[in-house]
């Protein structure tokens, strides 16, 4: 984050402005992701009044950034028209996230035309076979890299992004190399989100420890392996007053269907714009103010952990394993891959393993007076 | 001496915050934030008044500022942001789509 966006943020969060919003207009797709964690059936989305309106609220609220995300943003046939006026009579800086197939030369010249800051476009895999097998589309990656080249070739700022699962593990580099190529961006995000419903399935389609690690000691990803690293020092004062990330205090997201929750991977409900005004659920809901009133201090196990001052814990994962004050094991896992210190909750987990051993010999003991009965 | 005209450009991205603009330039995605006298600039710019009367009835009224002074200042200003691509100037009324001005509370 820029040193202005971040004056900005933090002038946001003190006057409890909704600075950046993800909307996803659509839960339909047109690819199938196996790692996907949405249920792509339309359940009665927003229509193109509703989704207007909640812009023209979000705008009089002060949200600025607007994430525009799906499911598939192209397939609502009135795209155009709500990107249009969020950014014509609105003016956010929209960015865009998508996989871009239906684009092709004009609608890529429409989106630079309406000055959409950025275009991210989900690549999981240089090879064909591998995308493909990913989003489970044959042809999705060459349609996708022929979108690129077309943002591209209107000056567009693109994102490739890539979900790291154990299927695409070994064609990241080559992903890189391949943004490089187009003169593109990438980013790299190891983490798979459970499913809406709250299976964690998916979670298994994940890198094991040893390809974490791997991937946390690749100068090319993490710049200085021993700083990246090292063990942080222990966490002061500061540190365990600080808020846990910006979710609910200058984020948050709305669904196709009107729920604004803390973040898209933080699913608390938290109220409904199409019952209530947005700036009433962004101010008053009582599930966003818990939220909000989270300091790292608050947090249980994380407070003792070695890491707590430089982990990436994920309130909202935390929040789908049971606590949002609680541990994120995805985050553990990150933080062990780094730095080969187990958090406090893997700890924690070791001990009660050992504590259910005992339970078994204990069951084996009664097993075993029953028979000598 | 001609008159000078100025619009928002199209492509960037605005929104209020606490009496300021924070203005995202559609070339290169630089942050810009606007003080209260640039603000007030911005918010006026809608390609058909030109700068000598916004200044004289937006600026002058709300700071006690010489017109003179406060004119030279806002060119100055109205050609810089133009450098950023933030701002349109003209010599001649900017005829342009209708735009929001990006306020909020």
């Amino acid at each position: 984050m820029s040193g202005l966006l971040e004056e900005m943020t933090e002038k946001a969060r003190k006057l409890n402005i909704p600075l950046s919003v993800q909307v996803d207009l659509t839960y339909r797709c047109n690819e199938r992701c196996v790692h996907c964690y949405l249920d792509h059936d339309d359940h009665g989305e927003m229509s193109t009044a509703e989704i207007k309106h909640l812009l023209d609220q979000m705008a009089e609220a002060g949200v600025f950034i607007l994430t525009l995300s799906g499911g598939e943003i192209f397939l609502r046939k009135d795209f155009f028209e709500i990107l249009e006026h969020a950014r014509r009579k609105l003016m956010f800086c929209v960015k865009l996230k998508t996989n871009a197939i239906m684009i092709r030369e004009p609608e890529a010249a429409r989106i630079r035309d309406l000055g959409v800051e950025s275009i991210q476009i989900s690549i999981y895999s240089h090879r064909p076979e591998v995308h493909d097998g990913i989003t489970l589309v044959p042809g999705s990656l060459k349609r996708s890299l022929d979108a690129v080249r077309f943002l591209k070739s209107q000056g567009l700022r693109v994102i490739l992004a890539n979900v790291l699962m154990a299927q695409n593990m070994q064609d990241y580099q080559d992903v890189r190399s391949l943004a490089a190529e187009l003169g593109v961006e990438s980013t790299l995000d190891p983490t798979i989100t459970p499913m809406m419903d709250g299976n964690r399935s998916v979670l298994d389609l994940g890198i094991d420890r040893s390809a974490l690690r791997q991937v946390f000691r690749d100068p090319a990803l993490v710049g200085n392996v021993e700083e990246f690293c090292a063990i942080a020092a222990p966490a002061d004062d500061s540190t365990l007053e600080s808020l846990p990330c910006s979710a609910s205090h200058t984020t948050c997201y709305v669904s196709p269907y009107g729920d604004v929750f803390p973040c898209v991977q933080f699913p608390l409900p938290t109220g409904n714009v199409r019952k209530q005004k947005f700036i009433d659920i962004w101010r008053y809901s009582d599930q966003m103010n818990e939220v909000r009133s989270i300091r790292m201090k608050d947090l249980t196990t994380c407070t003792s952990c070695t890491h707590v001052s430089s982990c990436s814990r994920c309130p909202g994962l935390a929040f789908m394993e049971g606590n949002m004050r609680g541990p994120s094991s995805q985050d553990c896992e990150r933080s062990f891959a780094k730095t080969g210190v187990p958090s406090a909750n893997m700890l924690a987990k070791k001990r009660l393993a050992e504590n259910l051993v005992q339970i078994r010999t204990l069951s084996s003991v009664v097993g075993a007076a029953g028979a000598m009965a | 001496m001609s008159k000078l005209y100025v619009a928002r450009s199209l492509r960037v991205a605005a929104r209020g915050l606490d009496g300021e603009m924070m203005i995202m330039s559609g070339r290169d995605s630089t942050l810009f934030t606007l003080n209260r006298t640039a603000t007030i600039l911005w918010q006026a710019a809608d390609g058909i008044t030109p700068l000598d009367e916004i200044v004289q009835q937006q600026i002058c009224v709300k700071f006690e500022v010489e017109p003179t002074v406060a004119l030279q200042d806002a060119e100055s200003l109205a050609r810089q942001l133009a450098g950023h691509e933030i701002l349109q100037i003209s010599d001649q009324p900017i005829q342009q789509p209708t735009l929001a001005a990006g306020e909020s509370r």
